[in-house]
């Protein structure tokens, strides 16, 4: 039987200037033996969405730094579910306060990493919790 | 409903799952495939190829727009190496086309080379049928970057545009025996550049070298800075007189008869192998074998006559 490989979208929404840390993230996702489909900087969330729908993505992973993270997040999973495709799961991190994860996991979030975060550590999370679908 | 029933019906989840089921090798995807064959052969197939870095990515987006502004759908298949090591990829070619991501005309899909050598993917060619049958007027085929030797996509698409960039200098000299061939439209891109009018210069000689016969297709060489858009037109002009080409005395129906020949044997090639050596390893006879061969206790000519005497009756 064929084994799958797990593929990820990694995006950066919104009008972040620069998108190092995605980068990061994505070539150990890369290193972990993932697929990433990288889209660079300041997608809109219906681009975000199409392009998780067009390359069949395990789930989205959002990097947020400007502080919108409140409406982008909660964007990109409601127009998932408008869309019929509410199974990808979507999680992310970047410069987001504490206070804020309850409200954005409430949304339909599944996790937030805040910097600081090993990569190691988002590697073995996305292993424990993202399967590609069967 | 079958996935290949609601792919017909314009579902486009379904479409990509397919193409992932596909990519993955799942075994149900066959009869997916066999499903949507029938709705196959319409699409017109642009290949672009070259070097890492020569702007295929940017040129595909261009193409994009000037085919879109045609009122035509387009597909797009865009191939990144996969890891040797990790089997992991970065698939990145969509962020020069991204743009387009919300365009229902548009359907974009990135591959992993997954260990296939070439220029393309395992899957590539399925999937150019898939985004047939989903009703693209014109499916972009953006492979690897290559050096000298992928040129596995002249099989894979009508039209190959090979992209070169000024500054490779003497390298183009040592390619002519690869991509070089397989142009039938060389692009010459970022042509802002110094040295761009040499290298185009040197690109024409090269295709003037070619004995032609009168009627044989003489490939063009243009210049584009994609960038900026310069030479699209000219570009696209080049592209339909190609297209227009091998709809004259059945150079098309050659071509189908080139590329269906070459899927049969691949095909045959590979489930017969599949098969004959998955009942090799079910009988546990592969390592008894490899060791009386490096014995020289038989040697592997005759091992193979065996074995296809004894399965192929």
């Amino acid at each position: 039987m064929a084994e799958r490989t797990l593929r990820l979208l990694v995006a950066k929404p919104g009008l972040d200037g620069h998108d190092r840390g995605a980068k990061i993230v994505a070539r150990a996702f890369r290193d972990a033996g993932f697929e990433v489909i990288y889209t660079g900087l300041r997608q809109t969330p219906e681009q975000i969405v199409n392009t998780a729908i067009q390359e069949d993505v395990d789930a989205v992973t959002l990097s947020i730094l400007s502080g919108a993270h409140n409406t982008l997040f909660p964007r990109v999973v409601d127009l998932l579910r408008e869309k019929g495709a509410g199974d990808i799961p979507v999680f992310g991190g970047g410069i987001i306060p504490e206070d804020d994860i309850p409200g954005l996991k409430q949304a339909g979030v599944m996790e937030i990493f805040t910097p600081g975060t090993s990569t190691e550590a988002i590697i073995q999370w996305v292993k424990e919790n993202i399967r590609p679908h069967a | 409903m079958s996935l290949a029933e609601r792919i017909l019906q314009g579902d486009i989840r379904a479409a990509a799952r397919l193409m992932r089921d596909v990519d993955d090798a799942m075994p149900g995807a066959v009869d997916e495939l066999k499903q949507l064959y029938p709705h196959t052969g319409k699409a017109f197939v642009i290949g672009v190829t070259g070097p890492p870095g020569a702007g295929k990515s940017t040129l595909t987006d261009k193409l994009i727009e000037a085919y879109r502004n045609k009122g035509l759908q387009v597909g797009v298949v865009a191939i990144d190496p996969t890891s040797p090591f990790s089997g992991g990829a970065i698939l990145g070619d969509r962020i020069r086309m991204n743009r387009h991501a919300t365009d229902p005309g548009v359907f974009i899909r990135s591959l992993g080379t997954r260990g296939h050598l070439g220029g393309l993917s395992n899957s590539a060619n399925d999937i150019v049928h898939i985004l047939d049958a989903m009703g693209k007027d014109v499916i972009i085929v953006e492979t690897v970057g290559v050096g000298q030797d992928e040129v596995e996509i002249v099989r894979t698409a009508h039209t190959t545009l090979v992209v070169m960039v000024p500054g490779l200098g003497d390298d183009i000299q040592a390619i002519k025996a690869g991509i070089l061939e397989i142009g039938d439209v060389f692009v010459v891109n970022k042509a802002d550049r110094p040295d761009a009018e040499r290298t185009a210069r040197e690109l024409c000689m090269m295709v003037d070298m070619k004995e032609r016969s009168a009627d044989e297709w003489q490939p063009p060489v243009v210049m584009t800075v994609a960038q900026k858009n310069d030479g699209l037109g000219s570009l696209v002009d080049k592209i339909e007189e190609h297209r227009a080409y091998l709809r004259v005395g059945g150079r098309l129906q050659g071509h189908e008869e080139d590329k269906s020949r070459q899927r049969f044997t691949d095909l045959l090639k590979e489930r017969l192998f599949t098969q004959v050596f998955a009942r090799l390893e079910a009988e546990g006879r592969v390592e008894t074998l490899v060791r009386a061969m490096a014995r020289r206790d038989l040697d592997p000519y005759t091992v193979v006559e065996e074995i296809l005497r004894a399965h192929l009756r």
